[in-house]
């Protein structure tokens, strides 16, 4: 207990590495990480939570919106939404061929905006949140809470898991499924260098979602990396200019981080499908 | 830094929310922008429209008033060309009838000149017999020479 009056930034390893423990079921109950890299019986709380309130958060607000969208004389939340509405579709409209395609644009508004909202999540006081959940818990050595879902690769990867699956089912609807094989059989060096064909095509499948997992889980967990070693600064009185000045600078320049990266998803997302749905190989 | 159960957890909020932002966003709001759009097209088809018949409507006044002028200007002219004519018509009546009242006036004049030869008349063959009378005095009988004496009479 004597390390309870200690400041938490006495220990760096331990403070930062607090910080990146999830909220956890069904992990070991000692390192509270998962057992295995995957590892489907443990469950991040947290990560799941903030998505899941964040998503619920963009439903009220589209329920609200939606329900009595005025064509004449739109105002406030209606204005912004529709602003999005139009450059997202401006995205789809430049890359994406199939006109009639009802699904691209809501998954990629989808994406963007749910993907901004984790992000943003960054930009709150990295201790701000774990020490509301201490003052429900009352036990600040075992409360754990990260916030920033998209640090985490499985929210990443559920989007590019996603995605990935709609490619495939885009391919298929588009050339079949004989089409959709022959493309790994005869692309991109014709039928004499088959095996080749099949290594290639099959790397590029598959680096399409996992690209884009590691991309936006490297960002978004470096970010916030340097936010919590940014916060270390605290140690002392002295150090706190610095801990305002370079927190307030490096979360100016991660708004621009998180709006890119989850414009980012957006675009590729797009460029993925719209190949998915383009018949000529 | 693993992949968990939360994968498959974070893979049903994405399905639902893309469902859920299709059904009550995307679609409400693309069509209102799709409306105003047309709208706005109409609009300004309408305001064109106006513009035209405007501006056609300002040709017709302005052959409109040429028209009246040149109408205006026929009427003018006629109107002085008539009261040319009245003054004409006044001027031959007025001719005719001081024609008309000289005629009258010298047929009076001769009555009255006649008048007064047949007074004059009269009156000479009374001096003349008063005259005759003085000179011959009762030598003369008035009924035995009153035929020559209305002869003399006559002659004058």
């Amino acid at each position: 207990m004597s390390e309870a009056s200690a400041p938490a930034t006495a220990n760096p390893v331990e403070y930062i590495q607090h910080h990146l423990t999830n909220w956890c079921i069904g992990c070991d109950p000692v390192t509270h990480k998962p057992a295995a890299l995957i590892d489907f019986n443990a469950f991040f709380v947290d990560t799941w939570l903030v998505g899941a309130l964040l998503a619920l958060l963009m439903m009220v607000v589209a329920w609200k919106v939606g329900r009595n969208v005025d064509p004449d004389k739109p105002s406030g939340m209606q204005n912004l939404i529709e602003f999005v509405v139009e450059f997202v579709n401006q995205q789809i409209e430049d890359i994406f061929p199939d006109r009639n395609n009802k699904w691209i644009g809501p998954v990629a508004i989808t994406i963007f905006v749910w993907v901004f909202l984790m992000n943003a999540m960054d930009l709150i006081p990295v201790d701000l949140l774990p020490w509301l959940a201490t003052l429900v818990t009352g036990d600040p050595h075992h409360t754990y809470l990260k916030v920033v879902p998209t640090t985490n690769l499985d929210t990443t990867f559920a989007l590019a898991l996603f995605v990935f699956g709609m490619v495939v089912y885009y391919n298929i609807k588009t050339r079949g499924v004989v089409g959709y094989i022959k493309t790994f059989l005869f692309h991109p060096f014709g039928k004499w260098l088959m095996p080749v064909n099949i290594a290639m095509t099959a790397i590029e499948e598959i680096a399409k979602p996992v690209s884009l997992a590691l991309r936006l889980f490297g960002n978004m967990f470096a970010g916030e990396l340097l936010f919590l070693l940014i916060a270390l600064l605290s140690f002392s009185i002295w150090a706190m200019p610095g801990q305002v000045i370079l927190g307030g600078m490096w979360a100016i320049f991660h708004i621009l981080v998180i709006t890119l990266q989850a414009f980012i998803f957006m675009l590729l997302t797009i460029v993925y499908l719209s190949l998915a749905v383009t018949d000529e190989h | 830094m693993n992949v968990t159960a939360t994968l498959i957890g974070q893979m049903l909020t994405f399905a639902v929310l893309i469902w859920f932002i299709k059904a009550f966003l995307w679609e409400p709001i693309l069509n209102a922008l799709e409306d105003r759009k047309k709208r706005i097209a109409e609009g300004l088809a309408a305001a064109e429209r106006g513009m035209h018949e405007q501006e056609l409507a300002q040709q017709r006044a302005k052959e409109e008033l040429h028209e009246a002028k040149k109408q205006a200007a026929e009427i003018i002219a006629q109107a002085q060309k008539r009261s040319a004519e009245i003054v004409d018509e006044a001027k031959q009546a007025a001719v005719e009838e001081a024609e008309r009242i000289k005629t009258a006036a010298q047929a009076e004049i001769e009555q009255e000149i006649n008048r007064a030869r047949e007074q004059l008349r009269a009156e000479v063959a009374a001096i003349a017999l008063a005259g005759a009378e003085k000179i011959l005095e009762r030598e003369i009988d008035a009924s035995a020479h009153k035929k020559v004496l209305d002869e003399l009479a006559a002659q004058i």
